[in-house]
């Protein structure tokens, strides 16, 4: 048996088919992952996220540490609650893990400290690199483990948080900025996700979370499980750790490039020297997205071949819900144009090369 | 558990069969399938007249998870293929026994029909899985 998050027993009475995933028993869907991805598109749904880490990073050089540590920067972050998505490199500038960092005081307050959500499939790895490198700086890290953590996702996500608790809260989502949260008596809630729509991320103490699951329930919140999570995150066109990003490829071969700050110049974060390489000499893989038009589903691992420039590799596919048919991610060469084929059940398939995202709050986004 | 009709046949592979008492067979994935494959998506039917051995490829379903090989459970030639799939492949998950049915086969040879697994048979089988 794996890992159960506080929620596990709701998990089970709202019919929530278990699996494991990274070690924690994670529930699947709850009758149809098809349904569940089409209500977050058109109204709410939520997400027990609770297996993702939490770390808290504290201590007089708090930014100075991460400032090293991440390939964007901490800086950038001027307003309270405000939140950063970045990636945590390797000396060769491959990507250990992709991470949000929320500024929790005030910026230049002399207690100034940020909280980090790592993937929980990282989690041992990550704590034993950002250990490593924390020595030599005046810096703490604390894990969270008894912090649970709901997505609550949809167009109507926020209206309903909002309501359900009320109060002070109530005004403060409702006026929350986009990739802004805010604490409130231990709670920290943010305007983040991972499924391209609007709603919310909330961590939420252990033993407060179950009420919080069963109020959303209440007030017409679907539960949903990963199997939604992961379709609507690839229509999104965001990144899934371990898929589309490891630790043998860099931000600019995995479409992150926008998350890595080269400026300032004399900033010296870990992977830096191998970045600056690559940007300079050009012509690296490159992540895109494939459409197929056509019936069929593009998978993971799927060969795709361009003619007369190379081949690359499906990083993950899947049936779009939204768009009725097949969407991708595939890291492909530079050179790489509109069209593409994709070798399929010992089939060549053309398929279309777009930039990602392909849905964005509900509708079709690319070209 | 998952429902297993005992007037059926069935194959290991996990497709049903239905002898219509003409000659022809009719044939589905089971309810234990569509459980385990998820929200069917696409569906891919053989030719009319095609002919099948038992054990050959006739088909494939894609599901939100994976692709899957539909089987001939017995050989035959294709007399009928379940159309509606098409538009509305989640029939094989709402109603894997009636109207997500595939296709249907006239027998070449009646006597293969010996060798499917029983209702309890093909239950026992899944268990050990």
């Amino acid at each position: 048996m794996g890992h159960k998050t506080p929620l596990y027993e709701l998990h089970e009475s709202m019919g929530g088919k278990l699996v494991d995933f990274g070690g924690w028993d994670m529930p699947l869907h709850y009758g149809s992952q098809l349904e569940e991805h089409n209500i977050v598109r058109q109204d709410s749904g939520m997400f027990d996220v609770s297996h993702m880490t939490i770390v808290d990073v504290s201590g007089q050089e708090a930014r100075k540490y991460l400032q090293y540590l991440v390939a964007n920067d901490v800086a950038r972050l001027e307003v309270k609650g405000k939140a950063l998505y970045t990636a945590m490199l390797n000396e060769q500038g491959g990507i250990i893990d992709d991470l949000i960092i929320y500024l929790m005081t005030e910026k230049g307050s002399s207690n100034e400290w940020y909280r980090l959500v790592v993937n929980c499939a990282t989690r041992e790895k990550d704590l034993a690199w950002m250990a490593d490198r924390a020595i030599g700086f005046d810096v703490t890290l604390n894990e969270q483990p008894e912090l649970a953590m709901v997505a609550v996702q949809g167009p109507k996500a926020r209206a309903k948080v909002a309501a359900l608790l009320g109060g002070s809260r109530e005004q403060a989502i409702n006026e929350l900025a986009v990739f802004q949260g805010f604490e409130s008596e231990g709670w920290f809630i943010a305007r983040t996700g991972y499924t391209g729509e609007d709603g919310l991320e909330i961590i939420v103490p252990d033993d407060e979370v179950a009420k919080f699951w069963s109020d959303l329930a209440e007030a017409a919140v679907a539960p949903c499980g990963l199997g939604a999570r992961d379709t609507l995150r690839l229509e999104a066109g965001m990144n899934l750790y371990g898929s589309d990003m490891t630790d043998t490829v860099t931000p600019l071969e995995s479409g992150i490039a926008w998350s890595v700050a080269f400026e300032p110049a004399d900033r010296q974060f870990v992977g830096r020297d191998v970045l600056d390489q690559q940007k300079a000499n050009g012509g690296y893989d490159k992540l895109v997205g494939l459409v197929l038009e056509t019936r069929g589903v593009l998978r993971g691992h799927q060969r795709v071949i361009v003619d007369g420039i190379g081949e690359g590799e499906i990083t993950s596919g899947t049936f779009s819900p939204t768009l009725g048919f097949s969407v991708a991610l595939a890291r492909v060469p530079a050179g790489t144009g509109a069209a593409a084929k994709v070798e399929m059940r010992g089939k060549e398939i053309d398929v279309r090369v777009v930039r990602p995202p392909f849905v964005r709050n509900g509708k079709k986004v690319f070209e | 558990m998952s429902n297993v009709p005992g007037e059926l046949k069935y194959v290991s592979s996990h497709e049903w069969i239905r002898e219509e008492g003409d000659g022809t067979v009719t044939i589905g994935v089971t309810d234990h399938a569509q459980e385990a494959l998820g929200d069917v998506v696409f569906v891919e039917l053989p030719d009319i007249d095609a002919e099948v051995s038992a054990g050959d490829d006739a088909g494939v379903v894609e599901s939100v998870k994976a692709a899957s090989d539909i089987y001939a459970p017995v050989s035959g030639v294709v007399v009928a293929v379940n159309e509606d799939l098409e538009d509305a492949p989640e029939m094989v998950n709402s109603d894997p026994y009636g109207d997500g049915w595939f296709f249907k086969l006239k027998l070449t040879d009646e006597s293969e029909l010996d060798d499917l697994l029983s209702a309890d048979e093909y239950t026992a089988a899944c268990e050990e899985e």
